[in-house]
């Protein structure tokens, strides 16, 4: 009866799995009462189930650790953020369910910042979805336009998530490595770019969308324009969509500009571009995000977000949209947050890089985001008695974390499989951090040449 | 992109492979159409059949174009809300439509918020732990130890999701392949038929059926059964789960233990996964008892429970639930979700979880919000059905939830019958109501699926989780209408 209805599935493994829990559970049922629940998971999230942030966080929970490694700043938000939602959670008023699109005083403000922006009229109801983050905006506009037949290029390194919400949309995730141009070490994240030739190679009739991370996470790579001609030129060719994670887009440093691939012509029709309020305004506990794009791809995302959580929180839409509206209105003032954070962390970047570099290391250092990586592989830390199958990096960092009490995040960790090789010996740096921490960082690598030499 | 539409002749057989198929293309609006006309000689297209037409669109189309939107999409994009909210939003003075109160959470949580937020430690505004903020699990595994009779570990056996509905979202999500049905009783909480059908399930209805109450009595929900022969008969091997809402949403039935245990021994039987929504789960009246099923033999092990912060605390745009059950189903929800939003909001959860903590020590004392807020709703209850009652409108006395349902047959003359209109009669009352009368309502119709909309066509759903002077503004409106009618 149990095999029989399996019959579409693909019958070798599955009908081996049903004869064992047969079996089982026959042993069960005579053993006592209670059957244990012998249905799988679904198919979508075979395989998925591991998470290496599961693993790093705990490790790194550990208050005696100098944690530079999830990237959350451990610096207050800016005072009249935190008032904001203050205010917001006193107002009696806003305590119930708001529009499950988004809370209309944030999807309007959102409409004005981002028009501004984009040099278009953007549509508050129509071209924008307030979700859980900008992860649910991810997962939003995967589950609304991608799905089983489709290929999806990814460009390596890659913020992790990318690749298991393509495959549970049952997808095939592409893979394209970002690449360093000079023979040797490279200093700078704009030393890594894409061979044009090899992306154009990755596009075919089956490719659905490319996944677009500018400013790049983990290598802080902020595109350039002619780089994203290339890619718009390739989206229009192939009649591809464009998804453009750019939630590090404020923070840019001295000599470069965020260009939103949205505004390049032929790109607006085909581009989601995705915004996150925790990196926007450093709390990535209000985990709200967006997606801005043309109303005849939005409105399939709005379709998933109302099959899926339907509205976000009310008090945090209403803090965010208050806060919105102050940045918005002194976008032409320096003091506008939008700039006053890209210009704290600057020097929270350099001062990162010269500790890494006063170690001895060779940091890339970023254009862009607040994060940067670095190769380890001149400490000549020998991990080879450990275990032997896992990446380099993934034992470096472990190592590092109890031994040096210093945690970070390995880079292959971003990659797909067969370019976990290339970036094994480089491991992520998180530096939106307050100066007491990079203080605890900086002993710790001081005296880490002490301890080898 | 160009977009093409398959056109399917419905109900026409499928042999595999070969069969005699006509092909045309078309432009229709600037869209690429194919027109597939098929052989007709039987009734049915089965399963198979379904999935290799659509394989064989598939191929056709990926040469040409397709739709720029997945296909799970399918059927799920309509929703009523939407178009109900914006009516009220326009239209209504007296809002009794959608489920929310419209007085304020309990001081203690909103003081819990302010508190949580005011402190010195700004981390609150940072990442949390994916699976649920420490201490809310924590103290939610306490609360239901007590309450299930068994242990807990915070960690596996509880996760916190971004709503109740995000809890059903995983719960399908993780457990529900294409070809598996999960059965739905109507009437039901409509993102139920929507979440199945995106997963690529087959839902499958089985109706409350309503008893004509003893002489004199006013209708009850509990006169609403299930029909023991017809809901076993919904049982098969394909059977994934079925979802349970007690107490449900709109009736305001709470399941008696015998029904459950009819429940249960179906769910054992056949070896089912028990999807129970249990987010009204305070709200009962008049000195009734809500069980879990997950208490009942055999059923620990594959029940998960859903519960709701905000109908617990009446704050239902703070968006926290959760999830309980063991971690043997628990792992695969927290796989969908570290795939899909992965944290929730973290200031929230810290809030709720303060909000527990004064809950547990008080639990069962007069000064719990438990108790309180249940014997509040009940007069609240009570004073609806009494003016809806004096209207001339027959109200279900509802033994749980803040929802109520009520019969408008003797207002039918306001709303005349349209004979083929797609739109279920209680709907279109509804509409007109509140354009007309400033009342907002939910028609029944709205809790069944497309088949079974025009069963009971002549209820509306009220909320009554509001202030007296709203709820006196709704009797103002009922008795007025009462007047016109009597005196016309």
């Amino acid at each position: 009866m149990l095999l029989a209805s399996r019959s579409f599935c693909c019958l070798g493994i599955r009908t081996y799995q049903l004869q064992t829990d047969l079996f089982s559970r026959s042993i069960k049922l005579s053993a006592s009462a209670t059957m244990a629940f012998r249905h799988k998971n679904a198919r979508r999230i075979e395989g998925l189930e591991s998470n290496m942030w599961v693993e790093f966080t705990k490790m790194a929970a550990d208050p005696s650790i100098v944690n530079l490694g999830q990237g959350f700043p451990d610096i207050s938000p800016p005072n009249y953020v935190k008032e904001e939602l203050a205010k917001a959670s006193a107002d009696d008023r806003l305590n119930q369910y708001t529009r499950g699109f988004g809370h209309p005083s944030l999807v309007k403000v959102l409409s004005q910042v981002y028009g501004r922006v984009c040099g278009r009229k953007v549509d508050p109801l129509t071209d924008i979805l307030v979700t859980v983050g900008a992860y649910g905006s991810l997962f939003s506009t995967i589950q609304a336009l991608i799905e089983e037949g489709d290929e999806v290029i990814i460009i390596e390194p890659f913020y992790d998530c990318y690749e298991p919400m393509v495959k549970m949309a049952g997808a095939k995730p592409v893979f394209i490595p970002l690449r360093y141009k000079n023979n040797g070490n490279s200093a700078s994240s704009a030393d890594w770019v894409l061979d044009p030739a090899e992306l154009a190679d990755k596009f075919n009739s089956k490719t659905k969308a490319i996944i677009l991370n500018t400013p790049h996470n983990p290598i802080g790579k902020v595109f350039t324009r002619e780089e994203l001609q290339v890619i718009a030129d390739l989206c229009i060719k192939h009649d591809t969509l464009c998804i453009s994670d750019e939630v590090y887009e404020w923070l840019v440093y001295k000599g470069n500009q965020h260009i939103k691939i949205a505004t390049l012509p032929g790109m607006w029709e085909r581009t989601i571009t995705i915004g996150s309020a925790g990196k926007t305004y450093s709390v990535t506990g209000w985990k709200l995000g967006w997606s801005i794009g043309p109303q005849n791809l939005i409105k399939h995302l709005q379709v998933v977000h109302q099959n899926m959580l339907y509205t976000c929180s009310t008090p945090l839409q209403e803090a965010l949209a208050q806060a919105f509206w102050i940045d918005y209105k002194r976008m032409d003032d320096p003091d506008c947050y939008f700039y006053s954070l890209s210009r704290e962390l600057e020097s929270k970047r350099d001062r990162m890089a010269r500790l890494l570099q006063d170690a001895g290391l060779k940091p890339v250092v970023p254009d862009g985001g607040y994060f940067m990586i670095v190769d380890v592989s001149t400490l000549n830390v020998d991990l080879s008695d450990v275990d032997a199958k896992q990446a380099y990096d993934y034992k470096f960092v472990k190592w590092m974390i109890t031994s040096k009490k210093l945690s970070a995040i390995p880079v292959s960790a971003f990659c797909g499989s067969e370019t976990k090789r290339q970036f094994e010996k480089y491991i992520r740096f998180c530096f939106i951090k307050k100066d007491s921490t990079l203080d605890a960082a900086e002993v710790i690598l001081k005296n880490w040449n002490k301890q080898t030499a | 992109m160009l977009k093409t539409t398959c056109l399917l002749i419905p109900k026409l057989p499928l042999g595999l492979p070969g069969f005699e198929a006509a092909l045309s293309y078309s432009k229709v609006g600037g869209e690429n159409v194919v027109n597939i006309s098929l052989d007709t000689s039987e009734n049915s297209i089965n399963m198979k059949g379904r999935k290799s037409l659509k394989l064989f669109c598939l191929s056709l189309q990926a040469k040409m174009s397709r739709p720029v939107q997945s296909r799970r999409l399918e059927g799920v994009d309509k929703n009523i809300w939407v178009e109900f909210v914006k009516l009220a939003a326009t239209y209504s003075t007296v809002n009794l439509g959608q489920g929310f109160p419209d007085f304020p959470p309990p001081d203690f949580l909103k003081e819990a918020l302010v508190t949580a937020l005011s402190g010195e430690n700004h981390m609150l505004h940072q990442y949390t732990r994916a699976f649920g903020h420490p201490p809310l699990v924590k103290i939610l595994a306490q609360l239901f130890e007590k309450l299930l009779g068994q242990e807990l570990d915070p960690m596996t056996n509880v996760m916190v999701t971004v709503g109740a509905y995000q809890a059903l979202f995983c719960c399908f999500q993780a457990f529900v392949d294409e070809g598996d049905e999960v059965i739905i009783i109507e009437p039901f909480f409509d993102c139920y038929e929507q979440m199945v059908t995106m997963a690529g399930g087959t839902p499958v209805f089985v109706p409350l059926r309503p008893k004509a109450p003893e002489n004199g009595k006013m209708m009850s929900s509990a006169d609403w059964k299930l029909d023991s022969a017809e809901l076993a008969s919904k049982f098969n091997e394909r059977t994934k789960a079925i979802v349970l809402n007690s107490p449900n949403n709109p009736l305001g039935k709470v399941f008696s233990r015998g029904e459950l245990e009819l429940i249960a021994d179906l769910c054992v039987k056949h070896d089912v996964l028990c999807i129970s929504d249990e987010v009204y789960e305070w709200l009962v009246y008049d000195g009734k008892e809500h069980i879990r099923i997950a208490s009942l033999p055999g059923m620990w092990d594959r029940t998960v429970i859903i519960g709701s912060a905000g109908k617990t605390f009446s704050a239902t745009g703070w968006k926290v639930g959760w999830t309980v059950g063991p971690n043997r189903l628990l792992q695969h929800i927290r796989t969908v979700h570290q795939n899909s939003v992965y944290h929730c909001a973290t200031a929230a959860q810290e809030a709720v979880a303060q909000g527990f903590q004064r809950e547990l020590m008080l639990y069962g004392k007069p000064d719990s919000y438990f108790v309180q807020l249940p014997k509040e709703l009940q007069k609240k209850r009570d004073w609806l059905v009494q003016s809806l009652d004096a209207a001339g409108m027959k109200p279900i006395i509802p033994e749980g939830t803040y929802f109520l349902l009520a019969d408008i047959s003797n207002f039918k003359s306001d709303v005349p019958d349209v004979p083929n209109s797609d739109e279920p009669y209680d709907s279109r009352f509804a509409k007109w109501m509140v354009k007309n009368k400033g009342l907002a309502a939910i028609p029944l119709s709205a809790f069944y699926c497309g088949a079974h909309k025009n069963n009971y066509s002549h209820f509306i759903r009220f909320c009554f989780a509001k202030e007296e002077a709203t709820l006196k503004a709704a009797n103002d409106i009922l008795q007025k209408w009462k007047q016109e009618k009597t005196s016309s």
